[in-house]
């Protein structure tokens, strides 16, 4: 069985074996294989390629741009995504804005271990998708499943651009696969991971598990939910969510993120300025609660968006 | 650590050569000065005014192959490093035929495929960034290459100065990081910036080989950047250099900079190091007073020249704009909002 955290392992493994140019580099990633063991193994197999770097996040970015622009293609491992608010600057200012200023792209990937797990508390829970998706110049993805982890990864490695790649905590040894994935779904693509005509659910990461649990609570009910993984928050597939919204008529967006801004209210404003028409309800979103995140894990379980209140903020929602 | 005292090694070609690169960098940006005066210019302008010697120093070491990340008062290094006096108008006043199309301006310019990386306004970041650029050399097993990066004494309190300056010793890899301790960031005087006896004891902090220069010195300058790249050059990891100087502008042309002591004007640091090196070569016997006159004009003749068709080049239009920011065509369809 191949673990979600396997996946990106492997991935790396691959874009290392297949080009030259990538190379790792970030706080413990060299023989001691990384904080989630990520990288287990790859400096052993890959001499020189995966290289410890000095606590200093901001370096870890700039360096990785640098390079970017000298030709490699270099993979940044943030020990967590909290920390990359350390080297927000490089991210934002610096690889975001550089094929728009000088016509020379930026081929770097940060990845980002995102989101809660029990007891990660307030520094080493956060989902940043939709503060770097607000940037112009960044790719961000944001796999929810094995396949896509490793799949996506390779295409991460590929882009020219900057990619913020949100891998997410408590998926990396929860979720499990027979085998990686011999096709993928291309880049920017959604998926309709579960068909229904009821009610939609757009969500992605770890809250697809939360919202296909909460779809099959809602089947007890005799209501069919689809469920739209959107894999990759930036670019959107608004195309994608529309087109369910037009079948079902009714949108739930559920993200584990802060409820201010973010993606949903991304969604949400593209479904109703585009699809007014195809809604038969106010479009509702549900995300982690407006509080840092917090430590005790029953807290935590009821900070984050669960089966349980997705299942009932559907249900309110086809009642409306 | 390098004294400073070594005016009389430096070759007199070298010396020429870098006074006249000084020299037209200082007429170039008198000329963005009254441009902006006149309204032409949007945004700032950002002068080098008496920190030319120091600068020039570095781009002059530099060749071809190397990288080069100049911060706000580099003008005269960016003309050593092969920046021109069309492109740095082009970008300042913001012609769609410049480098930059319009999209950056003034100081935020450069060509990076060609060694010479665009600046942001962020104080530091260019440091990782020469640094990871140096490590991607070393990865395709380049050697001889150095890369250099420039910033100011307020700019080494940053993280990035820090961070930067500290993975590349870490990695030993062949940087040149020059501080311009021009005694002032925008208002903030030194003694509100760092608390060290010199900024130039960051160097042991770092791991790092440290350089005092008198920035007021062309030779002393060229002497010991000379040194400085070749030791980076030839393997001996980073290299810090403190050029002591003032800034004998306002930290915009919007600044009239009357928070500058009169005792530091008055003080070695404020001399004017164009005027220097000019007695330098007279007091040598390398030039006359009327030659060197004869260059200004001739500098002079050469920007007007250059400003006055830049003025009449198209701006960016709009409407032609392509807006995107991703490279990656396969990805911009579902870009758009
Ligand atoms: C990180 C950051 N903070 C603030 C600024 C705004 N800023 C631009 S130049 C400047 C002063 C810089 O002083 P110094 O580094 O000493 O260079 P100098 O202007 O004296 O050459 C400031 C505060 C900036 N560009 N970057």
């Amino acid at each position: 069985m191949i673990t979600y955290l396997d996946a990106i392992r492997s991935a790396m493994d691959e874009a290392l074996g297949r080009d030259p140019r990538v190379f790792l580099y970030g706080q413990d990633i060299g023989s001691f294989g990384g904080a989630f063991k990520a990288t287990k193994g790859l400096a052993k197999k890959y001499p020189g390629r995966v290289m410890d770097a000095p606590l200093s996040e901001d370096a870890i970015v700039g360096i990785a741009i640098g390079a970017a622009i000298e030709g490699m293609r270099p993979i940044v491992e943030m020990q967590f995504a909290d920390f990359s608010t350390c080297g927000f600057n490089q991210i934002v200012n610096h690889a975001a804005t550089l094929f728009y200023r000088t016509e020379v792209s930026c081929p770097i990937v940060v990845r980002l271990p995102s989101g809660g797990s029990p007891g990660g508390g307030p520094f080493h829970s956060q989902s940043m998708e939709g503060l770097y998706a607000q940037y112009p110049g960044l790719v961000v993805m944001t796999p929810g499943t094995v396949e896509d982890a490793y799949s996506m990864l390779l295409d991460a490695v590929t882009i020219d651009d900057p990619v913020i790649f949100c891998e997410h905590k408590f998926l990396y040894n929860h979720l499990r696969a027979e085998e990686l994935p011999k096709e993928t779904t291309p880049i920017g693509k959604a998926r309709i991971v579960r068909h229904g005509r009821d009610v939609t659910v757009v969500t992605y990461s770890a809250m697809v598990h939360e919202s296909l649990a909460a779809a099959d609570e809602l089947r007890e009910d005799g209501y069919q939910v689809e469920v739209v993984d959107l894999r990759t928050v930036k670019p959107l597939d608004t195309d994608t969510v529309l087109a369910s919204v037009a079948r079902t008529g009714r949108l739930l967006c559920v993200s584990e993120s802060f409820p201010w801004g973010g993606v949903s209210a991304e969604v949400i404003a593209r479904v109703t300025s585009e699809g007014f028409g195809l809604l038969d309800a106010p479009p509702q979103r549900l995300s982690a609660k407006d509080t840092p995140v917090p430590y005790h894990p029953n807290l935590w379980s009821s900070h984050r968006p669960t089966a349980n209140a997705i299942a009932s903020a559907l249900r309110r929602l086809l009642e409306m | 650590m390098s004294s400073d005292r070594g005016r009389e090694t430096a070759p007199r070609t070298e010396y020429l050569k870098a006074y006249r690169v000084m020299l037209m960098a200082r007429v170039l940006e008198e000329k963005l000065s009254s441009l902006y005066r006149a309204g032409h210019i949007k945004g700032g302008v950002f002068l080098g005014r008496g920190q030319e010697a120091l600068s020039v120093s570095v781009g002059i070491n530099l060749r071809k192959g190397d990288i080069y990340a100049p911060l706000i008062r580099d003008q005269a290094g960016r003309m050593a490093f092969g920046d021109t006096a069309l492109d740095t108008l082009r970008t300042y006043l913001g012609s769609q035929l410049g480098s930059m199309r319009g999209r950056d301006g003034n100081i935020h310019r450069g060509r990076p495929r060609e060694g010479y990386y665009a600046m942001i306004s962020h104080l530091g970041a260019m440091i990782p960034t020469v640094t990871g650029a140096l490590l991607a050399r070393r990865f395709r097993g380049e050697t001889g290459v150095v890369g250099a990066t420039c910033i100011g004494d307020g700019g080494t309190s940053t993280g990035a100065f820090h961070e930067g300056l500290n993975a590349a010793a870490v990695e030993k890899l062949p940087l040149i990081m020059v501080v311009a301790n021009n005694q002032y960031a925008y208002s903030t005087p030194n003694d509100r910036q760092y608390a060290c006896a010199d900024l130039l004891d960051k160097a042991a902090g770092y791991g790092v080989a440290g350089h005092d220069v008198d920035g007021t010195d062309l030779g002393a300058c060229l002497e010991v950047l000379g040194k400085a790249v070749a030791a980076a050059r030839a393997g001996g990891g980073p290299q810090l250099i403190v050029g002591r100087l003032l800034r004998l502008v306002g930290h915009g042309e919007h600044d009239d900079a009357s928070y500058v002591d009169p005792a530091l004007k008055a003080s070695h640091v404020g001399r004017d190091c164009l005027k220097v090196a000019e007695d330098y070569i007279v007091e040598n016997g390398w030039a006359t007073p009327e030659e060197i006159a004869s260059w200004r004009v001739e500098a002079k003749s050469e920007v007007d020249v250059t400003a006055a068709k830049v003025l009449r080049e198209p701006a960016p239009d709009p409407n032609e704009e392509e807006w995107m920011a991703i490279s990656e065509t396969r990805l911009q369809d579902n870009f758009a909002a």
